[in-house]
This record gives C-alpha cells, sequence and structure tokens, in this order.
C-alpha cells in the first residue's frame, strides 16, 4: 500500500492505479525480421528486479495516462516520477 | 527411518514427558562438495531433494535455504490441493501429485493432514456455467473425479453459502472434486526434510546464496554467506526470488514476482467442512483445525518483494466473502500476510533445463503451487538426476515461451489469475 505522485493529478492511492510491467522496453521496429528468440525476448522475459525498478504505470482511475515511475521492489518507495518519453531521472 | 514415529513411540515418550524426541533433521556444516545442490529450501526444494535420494540414489546433496526451511511461500499459502485443470498437460501434472498426496503421510512417516474434503468451485453466470461444466468433462476425461452441481445441490453440499437470486453474482451452480482438499502446510516441509535427512541429504538454514560460479556453460558451484560451496547441478526452487538467482547468471526468466495475500479470522467452532472456491467474485474460503477461517484471492497486481501487498485487495476479498456468506459478518480477522508469488504469462510452472549446463529452474509456480509440491519434487528430481525431463513435465519446458507451445491457464483453471 502506497501513494503515487500522478504528475496530472497529483498525490493520490495506489488502487486508484494500475501497474504496466517494466518500462523502456522498446517495440521491435522491423517485427517481421525478429527471430522466435528475440519475439521472446521481447513479449515474456523480464527482470523482474528486486531492487531499484523502472516501471510504467496508468492512473486508471483519474486521468488514464500512462507514466513512469521508479521504484524500490524490496519496500515499494517510489524514488521518481517522469512522463512517457522523458529520460529516468536517475540511473 | 532411525526414530520412526508410531503409536508406541507416543506412549513410550509419554512416559518421559516427552522430553526425549531426536531432532527431526540434522543440522550440519557445508561440506566443500555436493553432487547437487538444491537452492530453496521450501515444500518444492526439500521434496526435490527426497525424491533425488530416494528415486534416484543421490545422496551427497544438499538444500540451501536462506531463512528457516519452510519460511516462505509453503508457510504463507491457504493449503488447498486440487488437480481439475483444464488441460491435458496441467491435468497430468497436478493429478500426478494428487496421487502422491493421497499416500504421502504414510511414505514420510510424518502425518501430513492431508485431509479430501472436496474442493468446490463456484459458477456465478452464463459463461462460468459453460466453462465450468467443459472442465468438468475435460476433467473426467483425463481420470480427474469432476461433478456438476445445480445450485440446490450447492446449497446441499455447503448450507452457509448464501444462493438467493438476489445478490451480485447470484449462484448458478458448481463443480466439485471429492479427491481435494487441504493439508498442514508446514507439515509438508518438515516431513520431507526429515525424510531427506535421514537418508544422508544435508538440509542447510541460514544460508544464503550469494552468486553462482560458472566454467564457460557449466556451473561449478554456488556462493553463500557460509562460502563457496563446490557442485556440478544446481536446482533452483526459490519461488518469488527465482528471477533473483537467474540475474546471478544473466539468464532473464518470464517472471514477474507479485505479493498474494492471505489473511485467518479468530477460530469458531466447525462451519464449513469443505474448500469453496470463486472465480467471478474471487475469493476461498476453508476451514483450518484450529477452527480460523482461510481466505485467500487474488494477487496485488503490481512487481513487488515486500510480502505484504495493499489493504484494497483485502478489502475486495472480504466483499466477496460477505456476499455469499453472510453469516460471517461479524467474524473478526485475525492475521493477514503476503507471499511473494513468481507468475509466468500462461500462469503455469517451469520444470526445466536451462541453457546453461548443470543448472535446473522449478518456478513459475504462481498462485497455486502447493498443491503440487510432491509432484513437483518427483519430476524435478528426475530432470535434475536424468538432465532430461519427465514426460509430465516435459510440455512445461522453458523453451515454451519461444516456440510459443504455451500451456495456457489463464481462467482456464479453477481461479482467474
Amino acid at each position: 500500500m502506497f501513494l503515487i505522485n500522478c504528475p496530472y493529478c497529483g498525490e493520490r492511492d495506489q488502487s486508484e492505479f494500475s501497474a504496466g510491467g517494466e518500462a523502456h522496453i522498446v517495440r521491435p521496429k522491423q517485427p517481421t525480421e525478429l527471430s522466435d528468440d528475440q519475439w521472446a525476448e521481447f513479449l515474456f522475459m523480464r527482470k523482474n528486479i528486486k531492487g531499484i525498478q523502472f516501471e510504467r504505470w496508468n492512473h486508471a482511475h483519474g486521468c488514464r495516462k500512462w507514466f513512469n515511475i521508479v521504484r524500490d521492489t524490496r519496500n515499494d518507495k517510489i524514488h521518481a516520477v517522469y512522463k512517457m518519453g522523458e529520460k529516468p531521472p536517475i540511473k | 527411518m532411525k526414530n520412526k514415529y508410531s503409536i508406541f513411540s507416543l506412549i513410550k515418550n509419554a512416559f518421559s514427558d516427552h522430553e526425549n524426541w531426536q531432532r527431526a533433521w540434522r543440522d550440519p556444516e557445508p561440506k566443500k562438495e555436493y553432487d547437487a545442490i538444491i537452492i530453496g529450501g521450501g515444500g518444492h526444494g526439500l521434496a526435490t531433494a527426497f525424491y533425488l535420494a530416494k528415486k534416484h540414489n543421490m545422496t551427497n546433496i544438499a538444500v540451501v535455504e536462506k531463512g528457516w526451511i519452510g519460511g516462505g511461500n509453503t508457510g504463507r499459502n491457504t493449503t488447498i490441493i486440487r488437480s481439475n485443470y483444464l488441460w491435458d498437460a496441467s491435468a497430468g501434472l497436478y493429478n500426478h501429485a494428487l496421487k502422491i498426496w493421497e499416500g504421502l503421510s504414510q511414505e514420510l512417516n510424518y502425518n501430513v493432514m492431508f485431509s479430501q474434503r472436496g474442493v468446490m468451485n463456484l459458477a456465478h453466470n452464463l459463461q462460468d456455467v459453460r466453462d465450468l461444466k467443459r472442465r468438468t468433462h475435460a476433467n473426467r476425461l483425463n481420470g480427474i473425479d469432476a461433478v456438476w452441481l445445480n445450485t440446490e445441490e450447492v446449497k446441499k453440499f455447503c448450507p452457509i453459502i448464501n444462493t438467493s437470486p438476489d445478490i451480485r453474482y447470484p449462484v448458478l451452480g458448481g463443480t466439485l472434486q471429492r479427491r481435494a482438499g487441504t493439508a498442514r502446510h508446514d507439515a509438508v516441509a518438515w516431513g520431507y526434510a526429515r525424510g531427506a535427512s535421514a537418508m544422508g541429504v544435508d538440509i542447510i538454514q541460514n544460508c544464503e546464496v550469494k552468486g553462482i560460479k560458472r566454467n564457460g556453460n557449466n556451473v561449478e558451484g554456488i556462493e553463500t554467506t557460509k562460502g563457496f560451496i563446490k557442485t556440478k547441478k544446481i536446482g533452483v526452487v526459490t519461488a518469488g526470488h527465482s528471477s533473483v538467482i537467474a540475474n546471478m547468471v544473466d539468464l532473464k526468466l518470464p517472471l514477474e514476482s507479485k505479493p498474494l495475500q492471505a489473511l485467518v479470522s479468530e477460530p469458531v467452532k466447525p462451519i464449513i467442512d469443505t474448500v469453496v472456491m470463486s472465480n467471478a467474485v474471487h475469493a476461498y474460503v476453508s476451514q483450518s483445525d484450529k477452527g480460523e477461517l482461510v481466505i485467500g484471492a487474488g494477487t496485488d497486481a503490481y512487481v513487488s518483494y515486500t510480502q505484504r501487498g495493499s489493504h484494497d485487495v483485502v478489502e475486495g476479498t472480504l466483499k466477496a466473502i460477505l456476499e455469499l456468506y453472510p453469516i460471517f459478518s461479524r467474524m473478526k480477522m485475525l492475521r493477514q500476510w503476503g507471499g511473494i508469488v513468481d507468475i509466468c504469462p500462461d500462469a503455469s510452472p517451469i520444470i526445466s533445463k536451462t541453457h546453461i549446463k548443470g543448472l535446473y529452474f522449478n518456478c513459475g509456480w504462481g498462485t497455486g503451487g502447493f498443491k503440487a509440491t510432491p509432484g513437483s519434487g518427483d519430476l524435478f528430481a528426475h530432470t535434475i538426476a536424468n538432465d532430461e525431463p519427465h514426460k509430465l513435465n516435459a510440455d512445461f519446458n522453458i523453451n515454451r515461451f519461444v516456440s510459443g507451445d504455451l500451456v495456457d491457464e489463464h481462467g482456464a483453471a479453477a481461479v482467474a489469475h
């Protein structure tokens, strides 16, 4: 249970949001040229990090906009929030 | 087994005020080298070690556990055991486990309190009815007992369910697997630990794995908080922490780790003598031998290793419980907890070799691993010992995410994932 600071609406309860998984997984530019291994990597394989993770969230019960957050999955502490298309503020 | 448990040992120890019971398993320091090492001392890991020793004669092996055995998801689940899965591959896997459960207390000489009290799955809309009837037929074709019950029969089997047509999700019927039920989760870990230890398996607790040493494409051993241990075969059975181990060798797994919460109520007199699950309203309940209601539901929908989860999930679960069982409205909930479950995109497990020689993974059990404990251990032991999967776990290999040959149990199993 934690609060998320939506870049458009401000701080709201996490239950208003839906998690969209790991961020910065780039959609293949030439899907027809991908091998099965590369498809599997894109579709299914995840780092699933215990620690600092970059991820996408959607304010599903609010403005319905997507954005990114940097969260520590060990304690659910959020270190940064940034808009789609922006570079992560921390490494 | 040296200290066999029986009515006679119980009487004998009663005379000495139960002060002379022997340790159930040894507490050794790690040796320098083992033929195989299992990482993770939960039910699945200990069962793997037990069957490696018993069926494959590999006794120079160890189980290393970061905390204490059975302290992870083995001690955090709602102990439901069933095998009524839709697809042939899953039906084979879970029914293999159920068959072992039926003789497990005798096999281990340890009472795992396996109770075949039945598991009922409710249908709340027309699609549920169609899906569950289809699953009943699929189960019977696979030799799994399953029957369809109409609303009156559901009410007769479990009288406290609210079958009024006026509720938000009326009960339109349900399926029943009578051979399904529950078991005592701690006893499963302890029973397997005791059995494995008696055959020579070293169970090393409070020993965290920090790294895996490789030589080219072979494993050479593990770095732990108790030093380096050499081995040529490593079986990883660390549930929610599978990706943590995989990341040590830059192996990516198709897993996401999420909190799954459960809770128990204050103990009351016997009120529900079966397990009832509901897919649409998403809650399940049974009653422990101590009298507590054991309640569970779905996962929190985000990746987290916190072992707690969010309050709104608990609230949603209890709303569902109260709608179906108004009689519980004044019950007090005593404890709530979370376990970290590793979920595959197709909601089926992975029991597989990897591209690294000597490294095996048993993971992805998601929300339903407890029921499979004995079967999972048996098949994983086979896979490690022979470097080849058993035919029952061949479909659960890691390459299915590349080939696309998924075992898609999403929603097709008794509970939506």
